[in-house]
């Protein structure tokens, strides 16, 4: 049939690419964190052996990977809250009859969500400086003294988690306005005339409506800060003392570092399986909650 | 209602706090890139420069190689755009509209790897692109650019709104099937791809991962790759690395406040595919 063909050359071209430079290299990665892939095979792939799970059994003993693990987790734990409960203020604020020159209040709050990570990296490294920084500055009007932002091991993943959630708050703040617009009215007029304030109209019929849009938003969130990576990267170099190695960062080392490949595609691979299973189990809870 | 006035201006004031948090570091490089080297290092850090001037950006433009990162971006950033427009297309309105054998369990296949995150593909392509000799080469940076499972989603969703009637009545009248696609099916499909074009456009741009690593000539550097070598070599010239990544952000962020609109809507529609 003639549509029938004309449809496969629609096709072809995007799955030509897909498949050869997407699900190729995921299916060889998989083959290769069985393998002990690394600079030998890379110069003679005779030396490739098969190694099985041992390249994942290593990793799960190995204290940095825990480490780079638990500041992802770290990451992911405290930066996804913060970043929805940012975005879901200031939509609310934006969303409220009484905001002025509302275009303006979007496009500003917006605005960090289009910038390059790299550029606002360099100028929050610059903020947080211990000696000269802005927000030392600022704090030592009140009585704090200077703080090594960046260069303590205890401060420089919150510093990271306050960048990112400023980076990125905007992006959910227009999904949630979108979920606030799509509320009927009347549920509100209602509310009003049976005398419920503002919190119990928020609690009983904002934050219920809102459910579908905020399990998306934490689903996608989420997703997002499991790869961290150009932050430290830029930031502190995964430092002080390893603070902020996260996974991406660990396997960038492992893999385009020290060429140890298949160690580096069982990290990606370990990281893509803790992203499904929470996923899942986001996808559960939500799916719970809804029925209830 | 209970005092609304106090109300209103606590909306406003919490707003106007916001906006000077998103905008301050924004307006500060803008400010600092101005200055004379060493001045943004004194205490109290200075507002604005005593004398602005434009010599971060000439010394940028004159000895850092400047002009060519950015000519790298623009060409890396345009090229992705349009190959992959073209491709996600007419991927894209062959699932929605185009009937073939498999085509809904293909892209069932296709939204379930959604879930795959680009960095698990990452080094065995890198492995690839060095037996193809693509590794250090633009190709080789565009390559994971030109097609994308999203972008064929967008388009899909979008192109399902076209009536089945107009494209059969164009057959009945003896069109081919490209000449009604691009008589037909683009002139509808405008909003998205003008949406579409933004979303790459500026992923490709700001994107850093990749680029760095797979390119090792300095001369082939994007922005966000330069600056990160930038500043690492230069970490006490902050003016000039302010100047820096204001051309680094400036072009993404004037074309999101052109083309806004188009911007959000796709973010928008973007996000119901949960």
């Amino acid at each position: 049939m003639k549509v029938e063909r004309a449809a496969w050359c629609f096709v072809a071209p995007a799955l030509l690419v897909i498949g050869l430079f997407f699900f190729v290299p995921v299916i060889a990665a998989f083959g290769a964190s069985l393998t002990d892939f690394d600079l030998y095979a890379l110069a003679d792939i005779r030396n490739l052996r098969f190694v099985g799970f041992a390249n994942y059994q290593r990793l799960l003993q190995l204290p940095e990977f825990w480490d780079a693990l638990g500041h992802t987790l770290y990451f992911v734990a405290a930066g996804v809250p913060l970043s929805i409960f940012a975005s879901l203020t200031a939509a609310l604020l934006l969303n409220s009859k009484l905001a002025r020159c509302k275009p303006f209040f979007r496009t500003a709050l917006f605005a960090p969500v289009v910038t390059t990570v790299v550029a606002m990296a360099v100028i929050w490294n610059y903020l947080f400086h211990t000696r000269y920084g802005w927000v030392n500055y600022a704090l030592s009007s009140i009585g704090v003294h200077p703080i090594d932002w960046l260069g303590d091991p205890h401060w420089a993943m919150p510093t990271i988690i306050l960048f990112a959630v400023w980076k990125n708050f905007g992006y959910n703040m227009i999904i949630f306005i979108a979920g606030l617009q799509s509320i009927p009215e009347d549920l509100y007029e209602a509310a009003r005339i049976d005398g419920a304030s503002y919190w119990q109209q928020f609690r009983f019929i904002t934050w219920p409506s809102l459910a579908p849009t905020l399990l998306l938003v934490s689903m996608l969130t989420m997703a997002g800060y499991f790869q961290l990576f150009a932050e430290p990267y830029v930031m502190t170099q995964g430092g002080p003392l390893q603070s902020t190695v996260s996974v991406l960062y660990f396997m960038y080392d492992e893999g385009f570092k020290w060429w140890r490949v298949g160690s580096a595609s069982a990290v990606a691979f370990l990281l893509f399986v803790l992203m499904f299973i929470v996923a899942t189990l986001q996808l559960w809870l939500g799916r719970r909650g809804g029925n209830t | 209602m209970k005092q609304p006035i106090f109300v209103s201006a606590m909306v406003n004031g919490l707003l106007v706090a916001v906006a000077a948090i998103t905008l301050f570091p924004l307006l500060w490089m803008l400010s600092v890139s101005l200055m004379a080297p060493g001045e943004a290092s004194n205490y109290p850090p200075p507002l604005l420069p005593a004398h602005p001037s434009l010599n971060n950006y000439r010394e940028l433009f004159a000895h850092a190689g400047m002009g060519r990162y950015l000519a790298n971006s623009f060409a890396l950033a345009t090229a992705a755009t349009v190959i992959s427009l073209t491709f996600n297309v007419m991927a894209g309105y062959a699932f929605a509209k185009l009937r073939f054998a498999g085509r809904e369990r293909l892209f069932r296949v296709l939204l379930a790897s959604l879930v795959i995150p680009a960095q698990v593909a990452m080094l065995p392509l890198f492995l690839m692109l060095k037996y193809l000799g693509l590794v250090n080469t633009y190709g080789g940076v565009i390559v994971p650019a030109l097609a994308g499972i999203f972008g064929i989603f967008l388009v899909r969703q979008y192109a399902l709104t076209i009536p089945d009637d107009l494209l059969e009545a164009a057959r009945i009248d003896g069109a081919g099937e490209w000449r009604i696609f691009a008589v037909i099916v683009l002139p509808v499909l405008k909003p998205i791809l003008v949406t579409l074009a933004i979303f790459t456009f500026l992923a490709t741009w700001n994107d850093f991962m990749w680029p760095l690593i797979v390119l090792t000539d300095k001369d082939l550097y994007t922005l966000p790759v330069a600056l990160a070598a930038l500043s690492r070599e230069h970490v006490q010239d902050n003016e000039m690395m302010m100047a820096g990544s204001v051309v680094t952000v400036l072009p993404v962020l004037l074309l999101f406040l052109v083309l806004q609109r188009y911007y959000i809507q796709g973010l928008l529609l973007g996000s119901v595919k949960g």
